[in-house]
Formats: structure tokens, C-alpha cells, sequence
């Protein structure tokens, strides 16, 4: 008896959701049963090394990690059309390997021209 | 023998084998960090966690033993962990917060799903996978599952509402974005050899494992076929592996907790069960990790190069006992992965974490190009020299 292997992922991600769930749940029961939760004002103060928390926690940081983001957008996408090249592949005749090549080649231009712009420094 | 545990409806049997799994990984991952402490203190010269011990069982003969590689701090830890209190501090959004631990796990479990763990002969003599969800996509699905992972340190950074964790956070999703482009890239080869001209087009994990046991698909048997693919795919096995341990938050590339400038990283804020929630997802990707690399490179449950599994079975008299078969490439398997998680403590302890802007800088300046050139040249030489058919 055979199932299809689709059925069974999506099976087991929803044991893979229970079960942390369950977990979490027991935990919070067990606390609420045995030891309530204890709340304290530096129980809930944000965790800075033992110093008092100063300014707001939504800090300005580099936007430097956006390029690298945008950066992994386009890549990822290219190298998605990739795979499905090296599955083909046994079948493939010699000018869609040069065709893919050609891709592979923009690939890394792309790659060049940030090298090149400076963007893949971390400043 | 076992046919009445095939006759349950789908709906029984995978959530029994999803606790199955849980019940062996958990066991697995709390193993990992008592080994990763042991390992770390012998690396040290010093004798690690030896003092905790149950009082009750102490007037056993040979528990000394046991106290001394620290089997009962784990479960003193692992208890711990349920029975602290969960501080929820106030300033988080709660709803978030708690989702966060919860996605760090499904991906960590459900990728165990996809990794086939041994083989064994069935009637007709042909060689049957041991995995859950045979699926034809095979390392895609792998790949697109565990990548989900990067989500939870996003959510945990962001709902924590406390400048460590964000920063982690924010670090580590630019980090394992990275990574992952090189880790995909260097994988190609491995399926332009699977798939060359004349075979079949597949991206299944079982049959790069039926490549490096010299049992090939319509080719004639030549002398290299059971070699693993570390030995000719060199480049792409080093870069699957600097960038496994990137995707795994590994010591040389451990931006995201790194301790000494950011406490705990994304995690400064959790405690009691939550954390332990990251902390087993963190061992589970280093298991699956382990795995996949054993699979593609190292053979999978092939004993040595040129000793494939059915030949090994056949030598030890076990290929009609598909159980004891099964059973024997479970053990192989699980010893590669044994000692490749070895391998990680042992780098973990050994090389120093190096800076964000090196991290960077090998992942896009070094590790990138290298990929694409090695993909290039694989794919040229394997279409140069595919045997020519008139």
C-alpha cells in the first residue's frame, strides 16, 4: 500500500506544528497549576548586560543589509532556474547547454557589477 | 511480519511515525549538547559536566560511569526545561514571541521527513529506501523546508523588542540568505552527474546515494562508479560544507548568538521551554545537515567505497532479512552522521568565530564565485565527455 509522498509531508508538518504546541501548552499548564508566573519589574525590563535600558529598542541599523537582501532576490531566483537545468540535463541537446551557459554567464556578470559597484564591501 | 502496521489508514500511521521521530531526534539532539559539552571540555584538557547524579540510583554498581560523562546533568537540564518558570517579559509582542520558538521547529522536524536513513533488498531483489515521504522533488523539498527556519530568527529578533535580538536576528537572516545561494550552487554538480546524458532526471537523494554504490541506471559499470562523491566532487563537497555550517549557526559563523558582542542574540529574551525549543531546532538542522552531507558526498549507507550495502548484507549473509538489512544500513548511516556531528564540535572548539565583515566576504567574494565556476566546469566536462552514442 503506497500513499502519495505529498499526503504524508503535509501529515507530518501538522505532528510538526502539534507537537511543539503541545509542548508549550503542557509547560504553561504545569505553570499555571504548580508555580504561577512571578512577574517583576526587572523580570520585565529589556535585557541590556545589567544596564538600564536607554532610548528606544527600534534602532536604526545599516541599510547596507537591504542590498544584500535584494542581492539574494535575484540570485536565488536564477539559481531556482538551475535546477530544473540539472534534471534535464540527460536529455539535453548541445545548444541549450551553451543556452544555459549564456545564463550562467549574466549570472555572474550580475555578481561582477556589484563586486565592481562596491557592494558586496562590508563598510 | 509487519504488514498489519501497513493496513493502518494514512492518517494513523504518520502521526505515529511523526512522535516516532520526535521520539528518536529529541533524544538525539539532548545527546548532541551533552556531547558538544564533554567534547568541548576534553578539547579544554578539563573533565567537564562529572558531579550530578539522582541520589536514588547512586547504590547501583556502574553508575559512576555514567556520572562521569554527565548523563545525569542532561536529564537534569532536560527537566529544567519544562519546570522553570516562562518568562513572557513585558515588552514583547506576545503573540509573536510565542510563535517564533513553535516555527523553529516545524522546519527542523519536517525536513527529518525527506532524509532517507537506510536501504534494504525487497523480494524481488530490488534495493528499497527507508524514508517517510518519498517525495520527487527530494533535496528541493529539503532545501525549501529547512530555509523556512530563517523566518523564526526574523520573528524572534523582531517580537523580542530589545535591541540584542534584533540585531541578531537581523544579522543572521542576511547570513544564512547568503549561504544558501553558494549551498544551492554547489549541489548542481552532484545532479548534472545523476542526470547526465542517458540517465534519468531526478533530484532524489536516493538515487545519488544508487550512484555512489556503482549501481547505476542504464550505464555499464565502470571502475570509478563506487567511489563517493567526495572524490570527484571536491570543490563542491568544501563548499556544501562552509556553508552548511553557516545555514547551521556553527561556531565559525555563530554571528547570531555570538556571546561576546551580542549576549544571546536572537534569543537574549527567552527562557525555560521556548529556548529549548530553538535549542533543539538548532541540533535537529546540525542532524539533518550531517545527513544530507552524508548522503550526497559520503556515501550514505555504503560502508566504503566499492562496498555498497547489498554487497556488505550479502557478505555478512543478512540480504534476505530486509529487517536485518535495514537495521544495518540504519547503523552505517547514523555512524557517518555520528561522526560528522563530531566533526562540527570539533571545529566549534578549535577555530576561532571570525567577523561580520569576513563572513560576508567569504560567503559573496569567495564562496559564490567559486560555485559558479565549479558548476561551469562540471557541467562542461560532463557534457565533453559523455559516452557518444552513434
Amino acid at each position: 500500500m503506497t500513499e502519495h509522498p505529498n499526503a504524508v509531508l503535509l501529515l507530518f508538518l501538522a505532528v510538526a506544528l502539534a507537537f511543539p504546541l503541545g509542548m508549550i501548552g503542557v509547560a504553561a499548564l504545569w505553570a499555571r497549576v504548580f508555580q504561577r508566573a512571578k512577574p517583576g519589574a526587572l523580570k520585565n525590563s529589556i535585557y541590556e548586560c545589567g544596564v538600564a535600558p536607554t532610548g528606544d529598542s527600534w534602532i536604526q541599523f545599516k541599510a547596507h543589509y537591504y542590498l544584500y537582501a535584494i542581492l539574494f532576490l535575484i540570485f536565488d531566483v536564477e539559481v531556482v532556474f538551475l535546477l530544473p537545468f540539472s534534471v534535464a540535463f540527460t536529455g539535453l541537446p548541445a545548444g541549450a547547454l551553451l543556452a544555459m551557459l549564456v545564463f550562467i554567464l549574466l549570472l555572474a556578470e550580475g555578481l561582477v557589477w556589484a563586486w565592481h559597484r562596491g557592494h558586496l564591501e562590508w563598510k | 511480519m509487519f504488514d498489519f502496521y501497513f493496513n493502518f489508514p494514512l492518517w494513523i500511521r504518520m502521526p505515529l511515525q511523526g512522535v516516532a521521530v520526535i521520539l528518536v531526534l529529541f533524544p538525539l539532539a539532548a545527546a548532541c549538547s551533552m556531547a558538544e559539552r564533554k567534547i568541548c571540555a576534553w578539547i579544554q584538557d578539563r573533565p567537564g559536566p562529572n558531579r550530578t547524579i539522582a541520589p536514588i540510583l547512586a547504590w547501583i554498581p556502574g553508575m559512576g560511569v555514567l556520572q562521569r560523562l554527565g548523563l545525569f546533568q542532561l536529564a537534569a537540564d532536560g527537566g529544567k526545561f519544562v519546570f522553570k518558570e516562562d518568562p513572557v517579559p513585558g515588552h514583547v509582542n506576545k503573540l509573536y514571541f510565542i510563535a517564533a520558538p513553535i516555527l523553529a521547529m516545524i522546519p527542523a522536524l519536517t525536513t527529518v521527513a525527506l532524509v532517507p536513513f537506510g536501504a534494504y533488498l525487497d523480494s524481488a531483489g530490488r534495493l528499497v529506501p527507508i524514508m517517510l515521504a518519498n517525495v520527487d522533488v527530494g533535496l528541493l523539498a529539503v532545501f525549501a523546508v529547512s530555509s523556512l527556519g530563517v523566518y523564526s530568527v526574523i520573528l524572534a529578533g523582531w517580537a523580542s523588542n530589545s535591541k540584542y535580538p534584533f540585531l541578531g536576528s537581523v544579522r543572521a537572516s542576511a547570513q544564512l540568505i547568503s549561504y544558501e545561494l553558494s549551498m544551492t550552487l554547489s549541489v548542481l554538480p552532484v545532479f548534472l552527474l545523476v542526470n547526465r546524458p542517458g540517465g534519468q532526471g531526478t533530484l532524489s537523494l536516493v538515487d545519488v546515494v544508487a550512484m555512489q554504490s556503482g549501481g547505476w541506471h542504464g550505464f555499464a559499470a565502470q571502475s570509478w562508479h563506487g567511489l563517493w562523491g567526495v572524490f570527484y566532487l571536491p570543490v563542491s563537497a568544501f563548499i556544501f560544507l562552509v556553508a552548511l555550517f553557516a545555514e547551521t549557526n556553527r561556531q565559525p559563523f555563530d554571528m547570531p548568538e555570538s556571546e561576546a558582542d551580542l549576549v544571546g542574540g536572537f534569543h537574549t529574551e527567552y527562557g525555560a521551554f521556548k529556548w529549548s525549543l530553538f535549542f533543539v531546532a538548532e541540533y535537529c538542522h546540525m542532524i539533518v545537515g550531517s545527513g544530507v552531507f552524508c548522503l550526497l558526498f559520503l556515501g550514505g549507507w555504503n560502508l566504503l567505497p566499492w562496498l555498497p550495502l547489498a554487497k556488505l548484507a550479502g557478505l555478512l549473509g543478512v540480504a534476505n532479512h530486509p529487517l536485518l538489512m535495514g537495521l544495518l544500513g540504519i547503523v552505517i548511516f547514523l555512524g557517518k552522521v555520528a561522526a560528522f556531528i563530531f566533526f562540527f564540535m570539533w571545529v566549534r572548539w578549535t577555530i576561532p568565530r571570525f567577523r561580520y565583515d569576513q563572513v560576508m566576504k567569504i560567503g559573496w567574494q569567495r564562496l559564490l564565485p567559486l560555485a559558479i565556476a565549479n558548476l561551469v566546469v562540471y557541467a562542461l566536462a560532463i557534457a565533453w565527455l559523455q559516452p557518444r552514442t552513434p
